[in-house]
């Protein structure tokens, strides 16, 4: 197992409000962390330091040894979900192909090879049969499906992906981690995952980055999601109850429930 | 039988074919700039639709008038009066609208302006009339040798510059933080599409007026995309669209004593709503199949 990301001492915020600070955190290849934190802690933040598209106030974020820099094909990224609109002229498979060879000057040139290497991206999710459906006419689990199978599209190392489950329903959140698990395993991946809810990958992170109140914990789940743990980091009496395999936090204060209400709800 | 008299006196107005084929040969300039003008327009429609742009269009030609028609009045080049301000407008829009909320403020701040502009150039100008009218409705047989070569020189460089950018604006166009994660230069795509786009509308204003941009920019686009969702067919089917348009509009004008932009405007408009009233039954036959498992 090797390290594939590195940030030491990091330090990010906006505006002259800090986000977090102090995070040290190594990404292993094969290895799935967990993202976890309220809406606005920084989660989405952090993904695009690795991405080179914003800067730390200090410390340093390393990929593969050297620097993080804009544009590194060898992550692969999945933003938050939006669904396509219509007007759109792209299918299944063309999404794929953007992720193949979007970057590259011209216009495509169709080639065995490049049909090949997509048919097999497709099958690699699942997604076969919608692959000549319009993008506008998919569901969100579909979408998401093809967006994984975009980012996996020029053999990343590191996967980051942000809120991959939002809006999905439990089938398909299932289908979803379960697809991100299976990529990571096959291609020995580190992957990135942020999630507000930790329960749909439950059995497949092997260690979680939780955010909040401008700090941070990193463990196992079973290090971080208890209720010591969680009352500390957010400066208030959180209860942590485990029932039936899954992990229910209550009593997380939120700093805007006007706005997330969710946040606020026994999960 | 007065009523069917005039009615008869409008339609040879609009529809006269007399002497078309003494016309035809004077014609030779007009149907080559609007088959340039076809491809240029089908091509970049697409991208006008893929990044909601259409209002933005809107506004540029407004901008390109006012150039056109203050090089009119100081007896300065038209092309590149339409092209300053065109570019101008692109450019700021571009660069002042880089969100789209942002951008449909701009534009609704430059449109009105340019137009006012263009409208004070022309009230000052003495000129030949048509001149005037031509550049707000379009104009037909007015295209001399050397503006000719401008609109065909510029046209080039627009689907040119298309070609050499169309995977990487297609990704940008698409999901713009993918692109940007991918290595494309997201920023210097939208600022490269906002030149192209400039180009385009110049020389559009030239031949449609500056009202009637968006039938040759959009339209078309819009109508393939009704049809089709393939990156393959959308350009070609818009392409196709926006020549047929031109042309057509062209020939149907050149008898008459009624400028071409009506001509193309309602032959781009009976593409469109032909192509809507084909994907309707297209999306009522999809949604009668089963939705397949996921
Ligand atoms: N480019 C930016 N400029 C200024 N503020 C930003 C920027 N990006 C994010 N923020 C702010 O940083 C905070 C964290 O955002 P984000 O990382 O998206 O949170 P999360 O993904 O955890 O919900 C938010 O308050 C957001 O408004
Ligand atoms: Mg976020």
């Amino acid at each position: 197992m090797s390290v594939v990301l590195r940030l030491e001492r990091a330090a990010l915020g906006f505006g002259g409000r800090a986000l977090w600070e102090g995070l040290d955190l190594e990404v292993s290849s094969g290895e799935l962390i967990a993202v976890l934190g309220a809406n606005g802690s920084g989660k989405s933040s952090l993904l695009k330091v690795v991405l080179g598209q914003v800067r730390l106030w200090s410390g340093s974020a390393t990929f593969l040894g050297s620097p993080v820099r804009r544009g590194d094909r060898r992550i692969g990224y999945v933003p938050q979900q939006r669904l396509a609109e219509d007007g759109v002229p792209l299918r299944g498979r063309d999404l794929v192909a953007l992720g193949v060879d979007g970057h590259r000057w011209g216009v495509p040139i169709p080639s065995r090879a490049r049909r090949q290497r997509v048919n097999q991206l497709l099958s690699s999710v699942g997604a076969e049969a919608y692959a000549s459906t319009p993008l506008s006419s998919l569901s969100g689990g579909e979408q998401q499906r093809l967006r994984i199978a975009q980012a996996l599209a020029a053999d990343p190392r590191l996967l980051l992906c942000d809120e991959p489950l939002l809006s999905l329903d439990l089938p398909h959140q299932r289908l979803v981690s379960d697809l991100v698990d299976n990529a990571r395993r096959r291609l020995d991946l580190g992957v990135l995952f942020v999630t507000h809810d930790i329960n749909p990958i439950l059995d497949k992170v092997d260690r979680v980055l939780y955010i909040a109140n401008h700090r941070f914990r990193i463990g196992t789940p079973d290090e971080v999601m208890t209720t010591d743990v969680l009352s500390e980091l957010f400066d208030a009496p959180v209860e942590v109850i485990r029932h039936n395999g899954r992990i229910l936090v209550a009593g997380v204060p939120d700093h805007d429930p006007y706005h997330h209400p969710e946040a606020a709800v026994l999960r | 039988m007065i009523g069917l008299d005039s009615l008869g006196t409008v339609w040879s107005e609009i529809f006269n074919f007399s002497d078309y084929g003494q016309l035809l040969p004077l014609l030779k300039n007009s149907i080559i700039a609007c088959v340039v003008l076809g491809i240029v327009g089908g091509l970049i429609g697409v991208f006008v639709m893929m990044r909601d742009m259409a209002f933005a269009v809107h506004g540029v030609s407004e901008l390109s008038f006012a150039g056109a028609a203050a090089s009119l009045l100081f007896g300065a080049s038209v092309v590149t009066g339409a092209l300053l301000g065109s570019l101008t407008a692109a450019l700021l829009i571009g660069i002042l609208g880089a969100r789209a909320r942002d951008r449909n403020s701009v534009t609704a701040v430059l449109m009105p302006f340019g137009l006012g502009l263009g409208i004070l150039c022309l009230g000052l100008y003495h000129g030949r009339a048509a001149n005037k009218f031509g550049l707000l409705t379009g104009q037909i047989v007015a295209i001399d040798d050397p503006q000719i070569k401008s609109l065909i020189v510029i046209s080039a460089v627009v689907a040119v510059g298309l070609v050499v950018i169309w995977r990487p604006l297609l990704f940008a166009s698409t999901d713009a933080d993918v692109a940007a994660a991918r290595g494309v230069p997201v920023g210097l795509m939208s600022i490269a599409f906002m030149i192209l786009l400039g180009l385009a509308v110049a020389v559009s204003v030239q031949i449609v007026g500056a009202l009637l941009v968006l039938s040759l920019l959009v339209t078309p686009a819009a109508a393939a995309l009704r049809v089709s969702s393939s990156p393959v067919w959308v350009p070609l089917l818009s392409t196709a669209f926006a020549v047929v348009a031109s042309v057509g509009g062209i020939l149907l004008a050149a008898g008459s004593s009624v400028p071409i932009s009506p001509y193309i405007t309602s032959i781009s408009f009976a593409i469109y709503l032909t192509c809507r009233l084909l994907s309707v039954r297209r999306t009522s036959h999809r949604s009668t199949e089963p939705a397949h498992a996921t």
